[in-house]
């Protein structure tokens, strides 16, 4: 891991001084392996991918970690209901805590440290300046409840899912960078209820073949597939419940300023067994790349163009792209010349 | 999506133990580094390689989920066994090396019930073993219920009853003295959860008291690891693979498809999870559905087979593997 944490005073809001260095560019997962999208139960096996891509270990983390983690405390700060986690869920807490421990401090030693003794482990993470000891399975010795204490320190959002009756319950999670859903709204939600609201889905029959595929996942076999929306500015915190923040942005895209505000939002959604509770940890780690940062690799720039002018209606309106998409079709036209574009997501 | 375990776990044996005359506990240790933490209830399949075929066999994990140095099975020898019983029991020493695959849990405690009451029925206390490590950590009421022949083929009778009297009864059939499962589950408070493991008459005789009883089906769970049927041998075609494979008599469908080299999907290869369900192309003549997970529409369809357990009575099945 070569990428540094040099850009740590970037911001998700106000100046929105958010970027992508040229190696963040070329490492953003394209979610579009094809020239049209829809739909699929896309899940793949979770294993390493190439080396300094987003897949090269099982947790990413890039330039963005700590402006990341900051801007979770303020969400958090603002509106503590962003992380939730009910009573039964104890055990998936700590589940992911160590899942979070144990990845982090082998992919990238030179970061994060984990000493074990039975039960008594000791904690440091060097780029937020943290030292822990505590005893593992003893929320009294933590600062905060496992859940919260792992996630402040993880980049993505992580929701934690008991399984019972055949189907899994959403029933805890730390969500500070939702792409418009709300884990207060959605706690104690099943499977399908939780994907209700989504288009096409339930009729091509996707949800239920998921579920069934999920509620067989094996420990230590996780599991990954993209999705991804469009964002007007880098913000992480599109939540219902501040709408008001930053729905009107959405009116103030024009051709001049639409490839610098606005953003292809990749969510990067990984699924671990957990090995305790017999629960499902849900990670979705959200990449954001304006499209002008897009441009500068030519392939994505005539991927993009022709997925976004050629998308099915309902998905247009789910995915709120009514307003600009328009506008973005029209910025990217000029950077797409008819050429075919090579199979697979890579740059070039 | 990938089908095949990618990993084993290689352990190797560290003790034996023989709890009854049919029943032996097998110690296994990882070769390096920990095992994975498991939940209550959890298998492992332990692979053995034998000389001329490997087996595959599923058997709970009885040992503490807090104590991950080791993890304990206990092997029932079957009689007649289909090879993998009697290989960890004749061939299997202290220092031999094993691979297990990550455990899987079928058999998980409700974490919501408001109590939970276990009924095993002889070699189907081992996943209660462990589950009751993870019961003494919360604080849920909970009984077991434990029937064996005697108090001779009771493997733990004796140190379950001693650790937790008022919380474990025992009953053996030679003091004709029996479970008395319609009495049992006509007085147990709102929100308890049964959970049953034993032979299959007894895992019949509690579903169907629960439903006659009008407990909901998501309060009740059961585990039942069929073993593999023996049959008459059988060919099948795997169209996808493009190749024909002989199922011997003692080989399971499965087995003889992994012998052939092609990979299937299994998850529990007893007949429960509905991991390895594959569709039936092609057929002449019966399918021996052993199964507990497909409905009784699918069987009846011949359009769809569960490998791990199922055979068929044909001269030619093909399969969309």
């Amino acid at each position: 891991m070569n990428v540094a944490l040099d850009r740590m005073d970037q911001v998700y809001r106000g100046a929105y001084t958010f970027s992508n260095s040229p190696a963040a560019i070329r490492r953003f997962p394209l979610p579009f392996p094809d020239d049209k999208y829809m739909y699929s139960v896309n899940l793949e096996p979770h294993t390493p991918g190439p080396k300094g891509s987003v897949i090269e270990f099982p947790i990413d983390c890039d330039e963005h970690y700590v402006a990341e983690c900051h801007d979770r405390a303020i969400v958090i700060q603002q509106d503590p209901l962003r992380i939730q986690a009910l009573p039964h869920m104890m055990p998936a807490q700590w589940d992911t805590l160590e899942l979070g421990m144990l990845s982090l401090s082998q992919s990238y030693p030179h970061w994060f440290t984990l000493t074990r003794q039975g039960r008594q482990w000791h904690w440091i993470n060097r780029p937020l300046g943290l030292n822990q000891k505590f005893t593992f399975g003893d929320p009294s010795t933590l600062p905060y409840e496992p859940l919260e204490y792992i996630t402040r320190q993880l980049q993505g959002d992580w929701i934690i899912m008991d399984q019972r009756d055949n189907d899994l319950w959403v029933e805890g999670g730390m969500v500070t960078g939702p792409a418009d859903w709300s884990m207060d709204f959605d706690v104690g939600m099943s499977f399908n209820e939780w994907h209700g609201p989504v288009p096409l889905g339930h009729e091509m029959g996707v949800f239920n073949r998921a579920l069934k595929y999920l509620i067989n996942l094996r420990l230590g076999e996780p599991v990954r597939r993209t999705n991804w929306t469009m964002t007007v500015n880098p913000k992480l915190d599109t939540s219902p419940h501040n709408y008001p923040e930053w729905g009107p942005d959405r009116a103030s895209v024009t051709l001049e300023n639409v490839g610098r505000k606005l953003h292809l939002r990749t969510e990067l959604q990984g699924l671990w067994r957990l090995p305790r509770s017999n629960g499902i940890v849900f990670m979705v780690r959200t990449y954001l790349l304006s499209l002008q940062e897009l441009v500068t690799i030519p392939k994505w720039a005539r991927r993009v163009h022709r997925v976004l002018r050629d998308l099915h209606p309902a998905l247009v309106d789910y995915k709120g792209l009514t307003r600009h998409r328009p506008l973005a079709v029209q910025y990217l036209a000029q950077f797409d010349d008819g050429s075919p574009t090579t199979p697979g997501t890579a740059p070039e | 999506m990938s089908s095949s375990h990618s990993d084993t776990i290689p352990v190797r044996v560290a003790a034996i133990e023989s709890v009854t005359s049919q029943i032996k506990r097998f110690t296994l240790e990882p070769l390096r580094g920990e095992l994975p933490a498991f939940s209550g209830g959890s298998h492992i399949i332990v692979v053995m390689r034998g000389q001329d075929r490997v087996y595959r066999n599923p058997y709970s994990l009885m040992s503490s989920p807090q104590e991950l140095e080791n993890y304990q099975i206990s092997v029932l020898r079957c009689d007649p066994s289909r090879g993998g019983s009697a290989f960890m029991h004749e061939q299997v020493r202290v220092g031999t090396e094993l691979e297990i695959a990550h455990p899987v849990n079928l058999f998980a405690l409700a974490k919501l019930a408001r109590k939970q009451l276990l009924l095993a029925g002889g070699i189907g206390i081992t996943p209660f073993m462990a589950q009751l490590h993870d019961l003494r950590l919360t604080r849920v009421p909970y009984e077991l219920h434990y029937a064996t022949r005697s108090p001779q083929h009771g493997a733990y009778c004796e140190s379950l009853a001693r650790a937790e009297p008022e919380r474990v009864h025992l009953y053996h059939d030679c003091d004709r003295h029996f479970i008395d499962i319609e009495g049992l589950l006509s007085r147990q408070p709102l929100g308890t959860h049964v959970y049953v493991c034993g032979p299959a008459g007894m895992i019949s005789r509690v579903l169907d008291t629960a439903r006659a009883l009008g407990w909901p089906e998501s309060h009740v769970h059961y585990e039942k690891f069929a073993a593999p049927p023996t049959g008459e041998a059988f060919d099948v075609y795997l169209q996808k693979s493009g190749i024909s494979v002989h199922v011997p008599a003692d080989r399971s469908l499965l087995e003889a498809i992994e012998e052939a080299g092609v990979d299937a999907p299994y998850l529990c290869r007893g007949g429960v999870c509905g991991f390895c369900r594959t569709d039936v192309v092609g057929l002449d003549g019966e399918i021996l559905h052993n199964d507990h997970f497909l409905s009784a529409e699918e069987k009846a369809s011949g359009k769809v087979i569960m490998p791990c357990v199922s055979r068929a009575r044909c001269r030619k099945l093909a399969l969309n593997l």
